[in-house]
């Protein structure tokens, strides 16, 4: 049964349409990393450097979950069953970035 | 075809068996909640590094005029600023940059080995599969290398006042990081370097055995056999992912 279907193995021949999607996204991350380089070492340091590479990180984590791991193209209610829970990500963030400058004042430096 | 046909006359439910709920099969659907609890111990690092950076004062000055001290937190691209056989010039984030690009390079490899896959294309898989290891494997080597730099530290000393064997000594001289003290600022800094990096480290290291074990089954024919590259998909899952948190770490690690 096996050796009949080991012989019956057909290789589809390579989309090349899909491939060039591929390295497209590679394109887009590896330009956006650059990006970051350039922004690193002309603008200066602040809220505005800083919010513009949180901005672009997520940027390339959309296209590396979403297309990468393909979850753009899942069923829907698996998509939201991944990105719902992050939201305690983003609470996490914003309570303890606050304590750290509440701990900050605490100690008097 | 008549699967659907036979399910939609009896009117089953999703949940009765049959067929896949989410249209994911059971593993990729396991790999993915692993990956999203995954995602929170990561957070939970990154988000630990945010506070305590924020509880330590801010360098204020401009980064020409940037040395190292304990008394506020190190801005990275003066730390990070050595490549290998370079010594003594000052290319900050250079090497850091060359690591993403490969680590985001194997996350590509592993996409084509997925897609080739699909086609049932072993010789193809096999190829993808290989550069994938290498990039994870030179992702590991170039890690390595950051490590020993970071813990033997820059030719020049930092002056600090610490505590040596249980005695108080000052203007001792700090080279390099280690869990105690370290030369590039706050002691938090380094120990939230070994653990952030380490981490990631071993999430890569374990990921190489995985498509290790992946590329050999392919190699001997187990997945041709099967009559599908399922495994690709799930190991590729879980590849991108570390990808992922490296693309994270290097933002708020080295750039921010």
């Amino acid at each position: 049964m096996s050796s009949e279907e080991n012989s019956n193995i057909k290789v589809i021949p390579a989309d090349k349409a899909k491939i060039m999607h591929i390295w497209k996204v590679a394109g887009i991350l590896a330009v956006l990393t650059a990006i970051e380089f350039v922004i690193a070492f002309t603008v200066p340091a602040g809220d505005f450097r800083t919010s513009v590479f949180i901005i672009m990180t997520i940027v390339k984590a959309y296209y590396i979950v979403g297309e990468f791991m393909h979850l753009k193209h899942e069923a829907k209610t698996l998509i939201w069953s991944i990105l719902i829970p992050t939201i305690f990500i983003v609470w996490f963030v914003i309570a303890l970035i606050y304590e750290g400058g509440a701990i900050f004042e605490a100690r008097g430096w | 075809m008549a699967t659907a046909t036979t399910a939609m006359n009896q009117q089953e439910n999703v949940w009765d068996g049959g067929q896949s709920p989410l249209k994911a099969s059971y593993g990729k659907l396991m790999m993915w909640f692993f990956l999203l609890s995954d995602a929170f111990s990561f957070s939970a690092l990154l988000i630990t590094y945010g506070m305590i950076r924020y509880s330590h004062a801010a360098y204020a000055g401009t980064a020409e005029a940037f040395s190292f001290s304990t008394e506020y937190w190190p801005i990275p691209e003066k730390v990070f600023e050595a490549v290998p056989f370079l010594h003594g010039i000052s290319l900050p984030l250079v090497f850091v940059g060359i690591m993403t690009f490969i680590l985001i390079m194997s996350s590509v490899t592993m996409v084509l080995a997925v897609e080739a896959g699909h086609r049932m294309d072993k010789a193809a898989v096999e190829k993808w599969m290989l550069w994938t290891l290498i990039g994870g494997i030179t992702f590991l080597g170039c890690q390595a290398w950051e490590w020993s730099h970071f813990i033997h530290g820059t030719d020049m000393a930092l002056l600090s006042d610490v505590v040596v064997n249980g005695k108080w000594v000052e203007n001792f001289e700090v080279f390099g990081a280690n869990l105690r003290f370290n030369q590039y600022g706050p002691p938090d800094f380094a120990a939230l370097f070994f653990f952030i990096t380490g981490f990631h480290g071993t999430h890569v290291l374990s990921g190489v055995v995985l498509n290790f074990i992946v590329y050999y089954n392919t190699f001997t024919g187990v997945y041709e056999k099967r009559g599908h590259y399922e495994m690709v998909e799930k190991v590729g899952l879980y590849w991108h992912f570390v990808d992922l948190v490296w693309v994270f770490v290097f933002t708020f690690f080295y750039l921010v």
